[in-house]
């Protein structure tokens, strides 16, 4: 028997309620009224009011990366809609799922240049993994379930739903998520057992062979991860993971050579350059991973699985590709058992690790830990990864010199709990992502790692955190810099620092005051501990700004245009390895 | 450098708004090439269209393309006609030829030996349809060249594989 109708604005609310959504983060305006008087009715869907559009989709984007869940946001036309952009897009490249409704003009006045329109659907297709332009308010209910399929199926990613305001308004009838099929949409999920056999007997033969784990494991949920280290283990090879990848297997566990990369460690990079069989597990042989093409990993075999066809043989050649959810694709090799697993030649493996353990004697990580008078950025992570040990913690960053050295210095052992922006790289991210994540883990401790520059681009969003009473954290390496820029600018660009030192910051304490947060600066390291003790007693927002030594460059670093084993390891490196002509037009 | 191969591919997809932007803004956003595109619903009960795309590029570009179409959410199936045995390719052009007197005739004839038609006709021009594969469109639009050609519209190719098989 059909239910009674209702109007497009209940409709998308039940669809939500009934796809298990308890949060949507969100701003109202003029096309999205009727959504927000449908929500006022309601008690089953928390609604969180950001400060800006792009705001809400990072928020998201934390909430579904701690949770493992859709992320969905709520926003209007026109300028809504193309605040959002950004946030899309940082979603789409790290495949994150987020189910983004945005309002729009009523259908008759689509295309007139209407006051708050803009061709959302257009705009956002390239950003989107799916898009939808909802005409028809008997077809509402389903596209709103096929939206929530689509973004967490396959390699996951954002989807938007524009919504006319007159659909919004008009009465259909509502079906529910049972009811939906997507017609055609159904990705590989099961890998082919006879590549399963190959793999195994790759594995089995390898001398030298690495584990690649990246973003996919995250994605393919805690159990993916699991098996992951349980074949890492079996196997007993060295496990590398990408910067999305951080926690998809224990940082502690001695398998783990640490984040792979531009900024990865030393022994993650030369194992890769070494290798003979490298397995890649939910990676994508990205550019920052890779360094120059023609010299990565130049004598290793290469088994790929990931469910997303499309990154097979994108960048690098692989030799066996295995398309498949990660997670089913690791307990079909698990299953294979113990003794097929382990290696032919454990002499062979044995001199693998001898060689690993010589890498790792050259301690890559190591600064200058003789001041006493400045505050070392690596210092000051070391310092918070120590001092929250006893603690329940998420972090997220911003992007820069701070996002690479929480990656090398604060240690993960579990997925979820790292969140930060990979592909495209969005300053601006972290505090709003974190502000996602403290929503949906109310009583943990959640640190948005910073620098001062990238924490401006989103500060508005203190004020969010303060209505909702989110006791997030924010640690400020305050360099005074674009770190990151200057890094390059020292390196590439003769040291002349263009417009990368910022005048005129504010003063963080009291930003934070005026925000109703705690604010604190630290500039002497004898206070430092303190200090982080003082944040992780409040139980609300603390920005805690700790001046930090303004000219320190994140190293071990691959150079743009330069292979793994090309490595500046410090400073002392940076004169005799100059950067090539060629890397210096990469980004 | 690797060898540039010229391939024909069949996408079958749901005919909904959007569809074909969403192909055309994939080649332009990873800078594929495109030699031509042609597209018209083929199955109006189940609301498909099907997409004739010639394009260019590496083994591997040409891999990456099929790859990223298959991807795209309303994208059915996506075949490789180029890789899966022999296919049939036609385009269909129409020609326009002003002129009178001898070059007028001259083109009556070359037309008819290229088996073009006459779909329109005045004291002074012609207009040839002609169907084939896209060398012979060529070897006759240049030889149209002399003899007042003025303006071409083309197709763009459609294809199908051979043989009793199909999807």
């Amino acid at each position: 028997m059909p239910a009674e109708p209702l109007t497009g604005a209940d409709i998308a609310i039940k669809a939500l309620v009934d796809q298990g959504v308890d949060v949507v983060f969100g701003y109202p305006g003029g096309a999205v009224l009727p959504i927000y008087d449908a929500l006022f009715k309601q008690n089953a869907l928390r609604h969180i009011l950001v400060r800006h559009e792009q705001g809400a989709v990072h928020a998201a984007e934390g909430y579904a990366r701690s949770t493992g869940r859709v992320g969905v946001v709520l926003v209007t036309s026109g300028p809504g809609a193309t605040n959002a952009v950004t946030g899309l897009t940082d979603a789409l490249m790290d495949s994150i799922p987020i189910v983004c409704l945005t309002g729009q003009v009523p259908t008759h006045l689509i295309g007139n240049d209407a006051f708050q329109e803009a061709d959302t659907t257009g705009i956002t297709r390239p950003c989107t993994k799916h898009n939808y332009l909802v005409k028809d308010v008997r077809e509402l209910a389903r596209l709103l379930h096929e939206a929530f399929y689509v973004a967490r199926s396959g390699r996951p990613g954002p989807v938007v739903v524009d919504l006319p305001k007159d659909v919004l308004f008009a009465s259909g009838p509502y079906r529910g998520p049972e009811e939906v099929r997507h017609k055609s949409y159904r990705p590989q999920l099961q890998p082919d057992p006879a590549r399963i056999r190959e793999a195994v007997e790759m594995i089995r033969m390898a001398k030298r062979p690495l584990f690649y784990g990246g973003g996919g494991l995250i994605n393919s949920g805690p159990e993916a991860c699991t098996h992951f280290a349980e074949l890492v283990r079996l196997t007993d090879a060295p496990c590398t993971l990408t910067l999305m990848g951080l926690g998809a297997f224990p940082a502690a566990d001695p398998h783990f050579l640490g984040m792979v990369g531009m900024h990865g460690t030393y022994e993650a990079n030369l194992a890769m350059h070494d290798c003979d069989l490298m397995i890649a597990v939910g990676s994508r042989f990205d550019d920052r991973v890779t360094g120059r093409l023609n010299a990565f990993s130049p004598g290793s075999k290469k088994i790929h699985i990931d469910i997303d066809p499309s990154s097979i043989n994108k960048n690098v050649r692989v030799d066996l590709p295995i398309i498949a959810d990660v997670g089913e694709a690791l307990s079909a090799l698990l299953a294979n058992g113990p003794t097929a697993l382990r290696g032919s030649d454990p002499a062979a493996r044995a001199d693998w690790w001898q060689t690993i353990d010589i890498w790792r004697a050259r301690d890559c990580l190591r600064y200058d830990r003789s001041r006493r008078d400045l505050i070392k950025p690596q210092y000051a992570i070391e310092r918070l990864y120590a001092l929250t040990r006893g603690h329940d913690v998420y972090v997220t960053t911003e992007v820069g010199q701070h996002q690479m050295w929480a990656a090398q210095f604060f240690k993960f052992e579990e997925p979820n709990r790292w969140m930060t922006s990979g592909g495209l790289g969005t300053m601006g991210y972290g505090l709003p992502a974190a502000m996602g994540v403290q929503v949906a883990h109310p009583e943990s401790l959640v640190i948005d790692i910073a620098g001062e520059a990238s924490v401006l681009m989103n500060i508005q969003e203190l004020s969010t955190i303060a209505q909702y009473r989110l006791p997030v954290k924010v640690f400020i390496l305050n360099n005074q810099y674009m770190g990151m820029v200057r890094q390059w600018q020292e390196l590439l660009h003769g040291g002349r620092y263009s417009e990368s030192y910022t005048a005129a910051l504010p003063d963080f304490v009291k930003l934070a005051e005026a925000f109703g947060a705690a604010g604190r600066r630290v500039e002497n390291p004898a206070e430092l501990d303190d200090a982080i003790e003082e944040m992780l007693a409040i139980d609300r927002a603390v920005i805690l700004d700790v001046a930090v030594d303004p000219a320190e460059n994140c190293f071990p670093m691959i150079p743009s245009g330069a292979a793994h084993n090309e490595m500046l390891l410090g400073p002392e490196d940076e004169a005799e390895k100059p950067v090539s002509e060629e890397g210096m037009v990469l980004v | 450098m690797a060898d540039i191969e010229r391939h024909t591919i069949a996408v079958l997809v749901d005919n909904e708004p959007g569809i074909l932007a969403r192909v055309v803004g994939l080649f332009s956003g990873r800078g594929y090439n495109i030699e031509s595109l042609t597209v018209a619903e083929v199955d109006r009960r189940n609301n498909l269209s099907r997409i004739t795309i010639v394009t260019s590029g590496t083994r591997m570009i040409i891999e990456q393309i099929k790859a990223q179409l298959s991807r795209l959410v309303p994208v059915h199936k996506v075949h490789d006609l180029t890789d899966e045995g022999p296919f049939v390719e036609r385009e269909m052009a129409l020609i326009k030829i002003v002129g009178k007197g001898e070059t007028r005739i001259e083109s009556l004839r070359l037309a008819d030996i290229f088996r073009a038609r006459v779909v329109d006709s005045t004291t002074e021009s012609f207009v040839f349809e002609m169907t084939g594969s896209a060398e012979k469109l060529n070897a006759f639009i240049a030889l149209m060249e002399p003899l007042g050609l003025v303006e071409i519209s083309r197709t763009g190719a459609v294809a199908i594989a051979r043989g009793p098989a199909s999807f």
